[in-house]
């Protein structure tokens, strides 16, 4: 095999556990647009402020020490006590569960029936909230998130190639973890909203409000619902980015490359939220490799969004989203 | 009257009389007293009182802009009247929302049909069942013991329905595909696996052609004979009220001109002239 498509080869194997990283942040902005219309700008802001929380368990620092010293000249930082993983993660999740209702309390409550511009710009404000608070309740420095997932090349990969080929592929343990769990997530989630009562009330609440509450579902615990399940997807999609690059502020710009990704899957779909980070991750691996000595880098930049610009252009829909058809 | 220890009304379902036609008709199932709706300035309904008993089909029929669907948002709970109070069951019902209504046990269906389109029609019917499935979240997300069993359970009390309604043929079929008459067949069948002990009705004949009213007045007979279920329609279509109904409330501007059945509103001069106007001179 000539080197050149052994090299691409290996770029789109890494697109595509790049993609499935992309896709987990695009599930969540699928889930909670699904259930309630509102594209929630926070998504983003939702991952950080999780791996935050799960950092600052497992080290067992204490909340707000910052705000804490600062107004009682005090000289906290630690309990002093480190919480395993396995019992960090569960903590983690009530902590995004009773999010799950302060959001529903205090900002969808009294926003029932507005327009959808109306609960965008709320979760503008949430974004901008959340990352404050997390700040102050846990710090802004650079924090290193280890759950015990594997990191570093895969060597059962580089050998199996290397026998193959003759030429072994870089690949990195945790995405192909990241890419296990992803898949594990989704068919929990599939297998939830088709078979499940809570899921088909799910579903029933996003085709049709009236609907719903005619058959006697309540839409204030399905939003809860939603929103606690899309925290648990931005945990998970923390969790992988957190272990890859630290957890820090630009986490939660890792909402602005789930974009594209929607916009190639399409906004209500969750198979096309896979699907959509899939391509962009391998597109944009390989756009790099071949047009990189062309152009000279950092194609991976900007790859994504030229892309969505094209598919708005030729379906604005997405790959599985709805059509949209307007009947006079 | 406090409404809370219990009423004077007559709420047996045993107590009651047969109709000529060997149905058994109960006591009272639900009483409005002195309802008042407003929106605004505008008054929809105007002091309205009836009662509806256990096991009949009682109709509210009026000319377009009466205050009938209004009237029954108010009774499953979409609206909450200024004044009034609604008895159900020999209670006074405190303000609810309208999802705790269907839970008690009221179904309905829309004007304009409210299906959810992306669904098939089985889904949407076991949406009908979701408030007797009670195995908790945890067991439904694993999928285990009790939440396995009542699907099952729930499934079968589903395919009874789709049966009964005839409309197998299109079990899977995404709603989104079916033609009006299936869709609002779809609807009633959804508002019947509640096994409501109330079923409303808002214009389950609107918009069809002859032959679709006819299979719609049978199943609506069918399931009032078959289950004994109370049903209260609302109908522009003045022969189908007629031939259906026990009972007949009539409403015009918000206000009740005739209450009775069939003949005595038919023969009522308020309502004839409500219908076809009167000469003003």
């Amino acid at each position: 095999m000539p080197d050149t498509l052994l090299f691409a080869l290996e770029a789109s194997l890494n697109g595509l556990t790049a993609g499935v990283m992309y896709a987990l942040v695009a599930l969540g902005f699928v889930l909670i647009f699904k259930a309630s219309g509102i594209f929630n700008f926070a998504q983003g802001v939702l991952a950080l402020f999780a791996a935050l929380t799960l950092v600052g368990f497992q080290s067992g620092q204490i909340p707000f020490s910052h705000l804490i010293n600062a107004m009682l000249g005090t000289r906290l930082h630690h309990f002093g006590w480190n919480m395993p993983t396995v019992l960090a993660i569960p903590a983690t999740v009530l902590v995004m569960i009773g999010l799950a209702i302060l959001v529903e309390r205090f900002i969808l409550k009294h926003l029932v029936n507005q327009e959808p511009i109306i609960l965008f710009m709320a979760t503008i404000g949430l974004a901008y909230f959340l990352e404050g608070f997390g700040d102050i309740m846990w710090g802004a420095e650079v924090k290193a998130l280890d759950v015990g997932l594997p990191k570093g090349m895969s060597s059962a990969v580089d050998e199996a190639t290397f026998a193959w080929f003759g030429y072994g592929f870089y690949i990195d343990r945790l995405e192909i973890w990241a890419a296990g769990i992803a898949a594990v997530l989704v068919a929990v989630l599939t297998v939830f909203s088709q078979y499940t009562k809570q899921g088909r009330a799910l579903r029933a609440v996003a085709d049709d409000h009236q609907a719903a509450l005619s058959v006697g579902i309540s839409l204030r615990f399905i939003w809860v619902l939603t929103w606690s399940i899309a925290g648990i997807v931005a945990l998970v999609a923390g969790i992988m980015w957190g272990s890859k690059s630290g957890v820090q502020f630009s986490l939660s710009l890792i909402a602005l490359k789930a974009l594209p990704v929607l916009i190639l899957g399409g906004f209500t779909s969750i198979p096309g939220a896979i699907v959509g980070g899939l391509i962009i991750g391998v597109g944009e691996k390989l756009f790099d490799f071949f047009m990189n000595p062309i152009i000279g880098g950092a194609t991976e930049n900007w790859f994504a969004y030229m892309l969505a610009l094209i598919f708005l252009l030729f379906r604005p829909q997405g790959l599985f989203g709805e059509r949209i058809i307007e009947r006079v | 009257m406090n409404g809370q220890g219990g009423t004077m009304l007559d709420t047996n379902p045993d107590e009651g009389y047969t109709t000529a036609d060997g149905r058994k008709i109960g006591g009272i199932a639900m009483e409005m007293r002195n309802i008042t709706l407003r929106f605004g300035g505008v008054v929809a309904i105007k002091d309205i009182s009836f009662d509806i008993r256990w096991g009949e089909i009682r109709a509210i029929i009026g000319p377009n802009g009466a205050g009938k669907s209004s009237m029954l948002n108010v009774i499953s709970g979409f609206y909450h009247p200024q004044d009034g109070e609604v008895i159900y069951k020999g209670y006074k019902r405190p303000r609810m929302r309208p999802y705790q209504v269907a839970q008690q046990g009221i179904a309905r269906t829309f004007q304009n049909i409210a299906l959810f389109e992306g669904m098939s029609v089985l889904d949407n019917i076991m949406t009908g069942r979701l408030h007797h499935m009670k195995a908790n979240i945890f067991h439904q997300a694993i999928w285990w013991g009790r939440a396995a069993r009542e699907e099952a359970e729930n499934r079968e009390q589903v395919e009874k329905i789709i049966d009964f309604l005839e409309i197998q043929h299109i079990r899977k079929t995404p709603v989104s595909r079916l033609p009006y008459g299936l869709k609002k067949r779809v609807e009633l069948a959804r508002a019947l696996a509640a096994e409501p002990s109330i079923l409303l009705l808002d214009e389950p004949m609107a918009g069809m052609n002859v032959e679709e009213k006819e299979d719609m007045c049978r199943f609506i007979l069918d399931v009032n004979d078959e289950f004994g279920t109370t049903t209260v329609l609302i109908e522009h279509d003045m022969g189908v009220v007629m031939d259906l109904s026990d009972r007949v409330v009539v409403m015009d501007y918000g206000k009740k001109i005739g209450d009775g059945t069939p003949d005595e509103v038919r023969n009522n001069q308020e309502v004839i002239n409500a219908y076809l106007g009167v000469a003003h001179d």
